[in-house]
Parts: C-alpha cells; sequence; structure tokens
C-alpha cells in the first residue's frame, strides 16, 4: 500500500470513527439553510431564486466545524510527529487529509441538497452535473482549508483564525459553485455552467498544487 | 542597532511630496470636463491604489525570502509590508466609496478591482491576526509567510472571477483617460506616496525586530506584550457622514487619507518608541 493510500484510508477512518461529529455538522448546515429563509421571507419565487447561494454559504459555514476538527487528533498528543517520523513524506499526509475532508464536504454537500430542494423548491434534473459541482466545489474549500486548519490546530484561538484566513481566501470558489449551482437549478439558456466549471478547476488545479508543495514547511519543525 | 535617519528622512520626504502634489491637486489643476471637481480625488486615489499593490507585492517578495532563507530580518520586512500594505487598502476602499457616491451615485459598486482590494484587506489582515495568535516565533514567521504566498496567488482568481461575475450583470464604464494637465499632481503624489510607504515600512520593520529580540530574549519580570496593538491600529476613523455635491466628497476624501496616513504612521511611531524604551530599561 502506498504512503498516500495508507494515509487517506486512516483519515477515512478517522471520519467514520467521528460519525457522530458529521451528523452534528450536517444538522448545523441544515438548521443555517432554514435560518437563510428568514432573511428573504416565504416568497417562493425569491427563495428558489437565491438557493444556490444559501446552500453554498450553508455549506461554507459548516466546512469551517469539519476543517477544524480534521487536525484535532494529530494535534492531540503530539501525533503529527509521529506522522512525520514515518516513512512517508509530508506532502501525501497533506493530499491524503485533503482528500479525506473533500469527500466529506461533498457528502455534506450532497446531504444538504434535499434540505434545499424541500425549503427552497429548488430542483434541477441535472443531478450527476450537480454532484459534480459540489465535488468540484469542496474540493476548493478543502485545499487551502486543511493547510490553514494544519497551521491553526497548534494556534491559539483556532475557531477565529481558520475562517478569517479561509473565507477571503475561497470568494472565487463560492463565486463559481453558486453560479453553476444556480444555474443548474434555474436553466442555463446561454451554456455558461462550463465557464463556471472551468474556473472552478482552475482554483483547484492551483491551490491543490501549491498547497501541497508548501504544507511540508508549515509542519516541519 | 542602525541609524534611525534612513525611515525618518523617507518619511519627511514623502510627506512633503504629498502636500506639495496635493496642493497643486486640489487648487492649481484644471477640474476635469465630465466629473468636475470630484475627479481631485483621483491624485489621492491612484497613487494609493499603486502603492497599496505595490507594499503587497514587496510582501509577498519578503515571504518568499524569508520561506526559503530562514532569516528574521525578511519576517520582520513581511510583517512591516503587510501591516502597510493593508492599512493603504483599507484607505483605498474608503476612498474608492467616496469616489463612487457622486459619480456612480453607490457608495459601493461591485467594480472588479474595487471587490478585488476589499478581498485583499481581509485576506492579508487575516495573516496579521495569525501572527498574533502563533508564539513561537519561527512557526510564525513560516506560516505568516506561506499564508502570504497563498493569498497572493489567489488575487488574480478573485479578480477574474469577479469580473466575470459582474460582467453577468452590469458593465461599469469609465474611461480612464489622464488628460496632461493632470499628470504632474499625480507624479508627486505616487513618488510622495512611495516615500512614505517605504519609510512606514521601514521603520515597522524595525519594530518587528525589536519585538523578535525581546520574545527571544530571556523572560524578564514584569514583562507585558500588546498583543492588540497591531489589530487596534486597522479600525482607525473612517469617512464622514452622507454628502452630496462636489468638494465635500474631496475633503472627504483627503480627509480620510490625511488621518489614516497620519493615524497610522504616529501608531507606528509610538510602538516603535515604546519598544526602545523597553529595550534601553532592558538594557539597564
Amino acid at each position: 500500500m502506498s504512503p498516500l493510500a495508507a494515509a487517506l484510508r486512516k483519515d477515512l477512518l478517522l471520519q467514520w470513527r467521528t460519525r457522530a461529529q458529521v451528523v452534528a455538522v450536517f444538522a448545523f448546515g441544515a438548521s443555517a439553510l432554514l435560518l437563510f429563509s428568514f432573511a428573504v421571507g416565504p416568497n417562493a419565487g425569491v427563495l428558489r431564486e437565491h438557493a444556490a447561494g444559501f446552500l453554498w454559504l450553508g455549506l461554507l459555514l459548516s466546512s469551517t466545524l469539519t476543517l477544524a476538527e480534521s487536525f484535532h487528533a494529530e494535534a492531540e498528543h503530539r501525533a503529527l510527529e509521529g506522522l512525520l517520523l514515518l516513512p512517508a513524506s509530508a506532502r501525501s499526509l497533506y493530499y491524503a487529509k485533503a482528500l479525506a475532508n473533500a469527500l466529506a464536504l461533498a457528502a455534506l454537500g450532497a446531504g444538504l441538497v434535499p434540505v434545499m430542494v424541500v425549503l427552497y423548491d429548488a430542483a434541477t434534473p441535472r443531478i450527476p452535473a450537480l454532484l459534480g459541482i459540489i465535488l468540484l466545489g469542496s474540493a476548493g474549500l478543502s485545499a487551502p482549508g486543511t493547510l490553514y486548519a494544519a497551521m491553526t490546530s497548534q494556534a491559539r484561538a483556532r475557531q477565529t483564525l481558520l475562517p478569517l484566513l479561509l473565507f477571503p481566501l475561497v470568494v472565487p470558489v463560492l463565486l463559481a459553485a453558486v453560479k453553476a449551482t444556480g444555474l443548474l437549478i434555474q436553466g442555463d439558456p446561454m451554456g455558461q455552467v462550463r465557464s463556471w466549471t472551468l474556473l472552478l478547476v482552475c482554483f483547484d488545479v492551483i491551490h491543490w498544487s501549491l498547497c501541497g508543495l508548501l504544507f511540508e514547511r508549515v509542519v516541519e519543525d | 542597532m542602525k541609524s534611525d535617519r534612513l525611515p525618518y528622512s523617507l518619511l519627511a520626504l514623502g510627506l512633503a511630496l504629498l502636500l506639495w502634489g496635493s496642493y497643486w491637486g486640489l487648487f492649481l489643476a484644471p477640474a476635469e470636463a465630465y466629473m468636475g471637481d470630484v475627479q481631485r480625488i483621483m491624485y489621492v486615489h491612484v497613487p494609493t491604489a499603486w502603492n497599496a499593490m505595490l507594499a503587497l507585492t514587496f510582501a509577498f517578495a519578503c515571504a518568499l525570502l524569508s520561506l526559503f532563507r530562514g532569516d528574521p530580518v525578511w519576517d520582520a520586512r513581511l510583517e512591516g509590508a503587510l501591516e502597510v500594505g493593508v492599512t493603504l487598502s483599507a484607505l483605498l476602499c474608503m476612498q474608492g466609496a467616496i469616489w463612487a457616491k457622486p459619480t456612480w451615485g453607490v457608495w459601493w459598486d461591485w467594480d472588479p478591482r474595487l471587490t478585488t482590494t476589499a478581498v485583499l484587506v481581509f485576506a492579508f489582515g487575516a495573516i496579521l491576526a495569525l501572527r498574533q495568535f502563533v508564539d513561537d516565533p519561527v512557526k510564525r514567521a513560516t506560516w505568516s509567510a506561506v499564508a502570504a504566498i497563498i493569498a497572493y496567488a489567489d488575487v488574480p482568481i478573485v479578480y477574474f472571477s469577479v469580473k466575470w461575475w459582474n460582467s453577468l450583470h452590469q458593465t461599469q464604464s469609465s474611461p480612464e483617460t489622464v488628460s496632461r494637465a493632470f499628470h504632474w499632481p499625480l507624479r508627486i503624489n505616487a513618488f510622495g506616496m512611495l516615500f512614505l510607504m517605504s519609510g512606514l515600512i521601514s521603520l515597522r520593520s524595525r519594530l518587528a525586530l525589536l519585538r523578535r529580540e525581546e520574545e527571544t530574549a530571556p523572560p524578564l519580570p514584569g514583562r507585558t506584550v500588546d498583543r492588540w496593538g497591531d489589530a487596534r491600529s486597522l479600525l482607525m476613523a473612517g469617512p464622514a457622514g452622507v454628502i452630496s455635491g462636489g468638494w465635500e466628497f474631496v475633503w472627504a476624501a483627503y480627509g480620510v487619507t490625511a488621518v489614516i496616513l497620519t493615524g497610522y504612521a504616529v501608531s507606528v511611531f509610538a510602538r516603535y518608541r515604546a519598544q526602545r524604551r523597553r529595550r534601553e530599561a532592558v538594557k539597564r
């Protein structure tokens, strides 16, 4: 088994064993979706128009909880130092963790879709495309999010710092994902979903490579 | 300890040039054909924009050097450049909002440049916050350098995504043809701002070095560290109330610029002096 696969297996196992946390984060995201509707009132048309924005804001807010927890096990008892002593590069540890986080966020996003459909009457026939956008957007949140979680898990005031660092950075992810999701829900006569997906892919490629390169520096002592 | 003369001469030169350029721009240069007197905001706004971007680009270079050389001097310069860059970018947003009201009718237009600048303030401001919460100087240097590199790499993506996003709603037409009569005050102010920025970065980096020296020194009884000092200086002042008319906006923009720049310079100077006094006390 390659170091990356072994590390990914460890991270997915960690996610599975802390599934109570996953359920709690989902409940948080769903309650955020419920609360957003109070901001615009019960007008079905307006709610449907803003459904994509609400879905992604809900996912973004929940993502800070998932990401902040993701280095919890490693920060405790200095387990990260132990991991770094293993014959696995820091880079494979990073990619495994980022991949596990991206999958967890994508699952969370996919779980929030039915809530969105029920609350805002925002259904779309293009389910695979929607799941693809959610996966790409989650990957965009997870690449810088995992790197910053590694930093802030060792700093004071980590609950405040992670969103403070992450939110301005992921503005392009939010813009592109909201646009693409909105077009899927409301119809896409001009075929713009492709361009927004391309923007998401660009963001993912840049941040997955850059953060992978820099992670080694962050964890080395 | 290097001589204190360099940052102070830069600050004095910058201030003199800014006063000269602003006087020229406010009273000698002709009013603009369409925007009238409101256009005079350009003489502080454009130099602020250039120098804010320059300061953040310098911060990026410092981050790279700090990360790959591990020299505390580059970390101190990174701290100085970040703080000055964030202050100038925040000032830029305020000036932009004051200029937007009389010309476009709204304080905030979702123009790609304006929005990107606001995102920059938060992205780089967060790194300053991160620095406040990491006690180990080596980790602080590495982490803030990494965060600065990622934030800088993000700037073009943010710009293009906002541009794309906004162009689907509305297009903002603002012809940027600058007539010859406006060149001189703009140039003088640009150099004034450049010298002022360099002086501030230099002084602020020295303050960062002094603080690091104190941190890495053996602990002394009764030592207190002002952890919120940096954040406080970024929360100063704001534009005056909503006013309609030409000159009111010009004065508001110049006033905000003067208040922010003076306030920031005074705060850097005061913190620097306090840190030096503490150092003298430790020596004694």
